[in-house]
């Protein structure tokens, strides 16, 4: 049983190709013109033409959350993006938010709690929590669990980033609960109960 | 006596985090050197057949498009399949790239576009009209298992199974039994970091490849054999990885591809994978399992059989030992064990993190778990009554096991004694609560690698070996034992890796590199200090005429005297002194090759009890995994931190194997659907709750000197067999067909 299988193009060739064009981006307080086809998305835009190679790409689909950088202080896939549409938006990256030698609080969390392991996903992670803290919305471990949801880790990394961002929110006074965020879990005590008689 | 530079044991932060969390560590794709072109894959929409008719002209004809690569224009590479295998390939006919029309698997790729720039290369190669004759493919397991068949000799590190017994008696001698099947589908590894390979052309045929690997010098091999290049000619550079889990142990075949374009337009090219191509490799195996089980009055197991039949691909034969760990973790006089395998029309399967022992456990301990109920014990205390005290399978002691302590020290953090045997007795409101537990076994084992100590005249440490850290904290680790060797502050010390300019080691996998690297790191560390004590003695410091190497220390930066701590030289001053820039010192690996033929004196293994707690809504039947303590035994624990951590990740991984992660193949097509991250299910941060890691003291002067067994792969056993017991403990469904989705149990 043989048969012919065709790979339809996705579409003929484009008579001509879209041309380059000047767009100029405002990221991390500087602005920067480039030159570069208007399908190029943010997230390629800073890792290929600007050498901002902190934002990470893990799906380019959306899916994975490690392109996350923030757009006038919102967290957004930049990877879902096109370059072209933030000439007047503010962009902020992972290198935006600190340096090696001055790192942010939430950096230095992710560092004490030990959040990342391959640190792959991480940029995204501290851009996220950062865009979390701005949001201002989560105040409990659930609610940070459940809005840090749209950053996947591979790593597994999760209780030891819930623990960095709850420091950093409490330290900033942004949730009221008095306790000392080691890195790592709480323990709940549940006691185990018979069923209802029927 | 102890010092302030006694970095070993003591929880670290990763030397390498400020570099990570502030976006400056470097990944394979993410080296912009100039020119720099970009190679876009096409894949394979046929999992079986031939191209018959490539259309690349429409394509060349758009400006700023370079070549489209294919098996018709690749050049002639290496001949013989042997410069195709890498150190981690099984045996068969490995795969290569473009070599001719044939179709093997779905997503094969088949062409490559090089565009200069990344957007054009990815329109270009959407455009690439294919043509194809289509054959039957076989991608079902479940219909080939009659024609499976014994692998033979297989990979490095796979182990026949063996026998012992006679299974059939004690089946009979048991006055309780249980017999199941078991299965799982494929996973793919997935790590965040998709492959990628950027070459950078420095002209007559020399590269530096940035390579996303477990092995530069894996890599670097398998590009000298098939493009014929020197070692100077393939430099291979990574010096950060995200992510591994096993998937970067052979060289994928972006780097083939980014090489091949590199050398044929004498230009620098970088080939990214899409997260779709990362379902078009290596992946662990779909694994059908059979289990038997019989018990005496007391409990004690009469016979122990498992049978196992896994995939591979056509042109490899994918080899893991699923069944042989049943014949260790547990004492028992008969035990049948087997391992198949079958081949189908998809690609090599790869080592995924616990390779083998994560699927066999899955098998064994719920089986365990269904013979505890059969048996009406405690599915805790029925492993104690089979605890196996001398390793009866390879008929040795075991060198250290404090699996007894993982059980106890587990139980009671867990609270395992407040557990209701009857399924569907514990309860939190609503919910039905659900306790389960299980364990593993996973080998420790050591490779032979080079690590370099190189002291300059300001008094720096830098230690240099070819490893990878792909997550692991591999970094940091040696940056503590090299400290602590020399007596150094960590600031003062500098370890350097994933580099093959650098002393040879091994691939970064089997969870060997801390007993290898670290070993290595000690010895070159120890040829230092003697350079050094040389070198005072040299000096005519008197303290020091007559003393051994065992008479000093090395501590606050000072070579002194054990005896009298006053009597002490600056280690910067002995470099100064020697009139050299630095002072250097290689361990030698003759005798962990030598060592490697000697028939072992004794098992070496690490172990771990993990205890899981789950809640069910009883009418959605949603699944949440509440709470885990994972107990392991694994020697000398080097950065509690770090390796917390990689305990911690396996848990979510146990998680995701127990109820999310499965590649979904259309056996109509022959195609995983599920190929991107939001069908592949893996936990997200809400999935996840308060996960305890406990290390059990275990000190272990055989394993090694340092006494660590490596912790990247145990803390991984056991857990979604557990999760799998503690959903029957909570519902009374056995399910026995991973992952345990909801339709499952509705």
């Amino acid at each position: 049983m043989s048969q012919r299988f065709i790979q339809q193009p996705l579409g003929p060739p484009a008579p001509t190709l879209a041309p380059t064009q000047p767009v100029s981006l405002h990221i991390n307080g500087q602005a920067h013109t480039l030159y570069i086809a208007p399908w190029t998305t943010l997230l390629d835009a800073l890792r290929e033409y600007l050498d901002l190679t902190g934002t990470k790409k893990g799906c380019d689909h959306g899916q994975c959350g490690a392109c996350t950088v923030l757009v006038d202080g919102k967290r957004i896939n930049s990877c879902l993006s096109l370059a072209i549409t933030h000439e007047d938006s503010r962009i902020q990256t992972i290198e935006g938010l600190g340096t090696e030698d001055k790192l942010s609080p939430l950096q230095q969390a992710f560092i004490d709690h030990d959040a990342f392991q391959c640190g792959y996903c991480t940029p995204g992670q501290i851009c996220s929590a950062q865009g979390l803290i701005n949001e201002g919305k989560a105040k409990t471990e659930a609610e940070v669990r459940e809005l840090m949801s749209g950053n996947v880790c591979r790593c597994g990394a999760y209780p030891n980033i819930l623990s960095a961002v709850m420091e950093v929110l409490h330290n900033e006074g942004l949730i009221m609960e008095d306790k000392a965020w080691s890195a790592g879990a709480t323990e709940p005590e549940i006691a185990p109960v018979e069923p209802p008689k029927k | 006596m102890s010092h302030s530079t006694d970095y070993i044991g003591k929880p670290t932060n990763r030397v390498d985090g400020p570099a990570k969390v502030a976006g400056t560590a470097k990944y394979a794709a993410e080296f912009n050197v100039p020119n720099l072109l970009y190679g876009y894959v096409v894949s394979s929409p046929i999992a079986k057949g031939k191209i018959t008719k490539i259309d690349a002209a429409p394509v060349l004809a758009l400006p700023g498009v370079q070549q489209v690569f294919s098996h018709e224009n690749v050049p002639s590479l290496a001949w013989l399949d042997r410069s195709y295998k890498d150190d981690v390939a099984p045996g068969g006919s490995p795969f290569r790239p473009l070599h001719d029309a044939e179709i093997k698997f779905s997503q094969q790729p088949v062409a490559l576009v090089v565009a200069d720039t990344f957007e054009l290369a990815r329109y270009a190669a959407s455009i690439l009209h294919i043509e194809y004759e289509e054959e039957a493919h076989e991608t079902e397991l479940v219909k080939h298992i009659d024609e499976a068949y014994e692998p033979g000799r297989g990979k490095t590190g796979y182990k026949p199974p063996k026998s012992r017994g006679n299974f059939g008696k004690g089946w009979k001698q048991g006055v309780a039994h249980m017999e199941a099947q078991y299965s799982h589908h494929a996973q793919h590894h997935n790590p965040m970091e998709m492959f990628a390979s950027t070459v950078e052309w420095l002209g007559d045929k020399k590269l530096n490849i940035y390579d996303k690997t477990q092995g530069a010098f894996n890599s670097q091999q398998y590009v000298m054999k098939v493009f014929g290049l020197s070692k100077d000619q393939a430099r291979v550079v990574s010096k950060y990885t995200g992510g591994g889990f096993g998937s970067g142990l052979r060289p994928q075949y972006q780097l083939f591809l980014a090489v091949l374009a590199s050398l044929e337009l004498q230009r620098s090219v970088r080939v990214s994978l899409t997260r779709q191509q990362m379902f078009s490799f290596g992946h662990r195996p779909e694994t059908l399992q059979h289990v038997a089980l019989a018990t005496a009055e007391d409990g004690s197991l009469t016979g122990i059989n498992h049978f196992a039949v896994a995939e591979t691909s056509q042109f490899e034969d994918f080899t893991e030992n699923v069944v042989g760990w049943s014949g260790t973790l547990y004492d028992c006089k008969n035990v049948s064990l087997g391992y198949r395998l079958s081949k189908l029309d998809v690609y090599t399967p790869l080592d995924m993190r616990a390779p083998g022992a994560a699927s066999g456990s899955i098998a064994l301990e719920i089986a365990m778990d269904e013979m505890a109920y059969a048996a009406g014990l405690d599915p805790l205390e029925f492993r104690i009554r089979n605890y196996s005290d001398f390793d009866q399978a390879q008929d040795l002691p075991y060198s250290s096991k404090a699996l007894r302590k993982c059980y106890a020290e587990g139980a009671a953090k867990f609270g395992w004694d407040r557990r209701t045997a009857t399924p569907g007795s514990m309860r939190d409101g609503k919910l039905l609560v659900g306790w389960g537990m299980g364990g593993g076994i996973w080998d420790a084992s050591k490779q032979p690698a080079v690590a370099k100590a190189s002291l300059d005249a300001d008094g720096h440490l830098t230690v240099s070996s070819g490893t990878n850290d792909i997550g692991t904290g591999t970094y940091t680790i040696m940056t503590q034992i090299a400290a602590q060797s020399m007596g150094l502050p960590l600031d003062a010390v500098t370890f350097v890796l994933g580099d093959t300019e650098l002393p040879e080691a091994p691939v970064q996998g089997g969870s060997w590199t801390a007993a290898s690297i670290g070993n290595s790191v000690v010895e070159a560390c120890t040829k230092l200090g003697e350079a050094l004590l040389k070198q005072a003695q040299k000096m005519d410091h008197p303290a020091f005429k007559d003393a051994k190497i065992d008479d000093v220390e090395f501590a606050n930066g000072q070579l002194r005297l054990r005896a009298d701590a006053t009597q002490a030289v600056v280690l910067r001053d002995l470099v100064q002194a020697s009139g050299e820039p630095k002072m250097e010192a290689e361990n030698s690996t003759t005798l962990a090759k030598l060592e490697l033929l000697k028939p072992p004196t004794h098992s070496m293994h690490a172990h771990n009890a993990v205890f899981v707690e789950v809640k069910v809504d009883p009418e959605l039947m949603t699944v949440h995994v509440t709470r885990v303590v994972n107990a392991v035994a694994a020697g000398r624990i080097l950065n509690p931190k770090t390796a917390r951590s990689q305990v911690m990740g396996s848990v979510v991984w146990g998680i995701s194997s127990a109820l999310m992660e499965e590649s979904v193949m259309d056996h109509r097509f022959g195609r995983y659907m599920n190929h991107n991250y939001a069908e592949y299910h893996v936990p997200v941060n809400a999935d996840i709750h308060d996960i305890d890691v406990i290390f059990v003291s275990e000190e272990d002067d055989k394993v090694n000197p340092l006494g660590v067994k490596g912790i990247g792969e145990v803390g991984l056993l056991g857990v979604a067999a557990a999760v799998t017991n503690a959903i029957y403990h909570a519902t009374g469904q056995r399910v026995r067909d991973l992952p345990v989705t909801i339709d499952k149990l509705l």
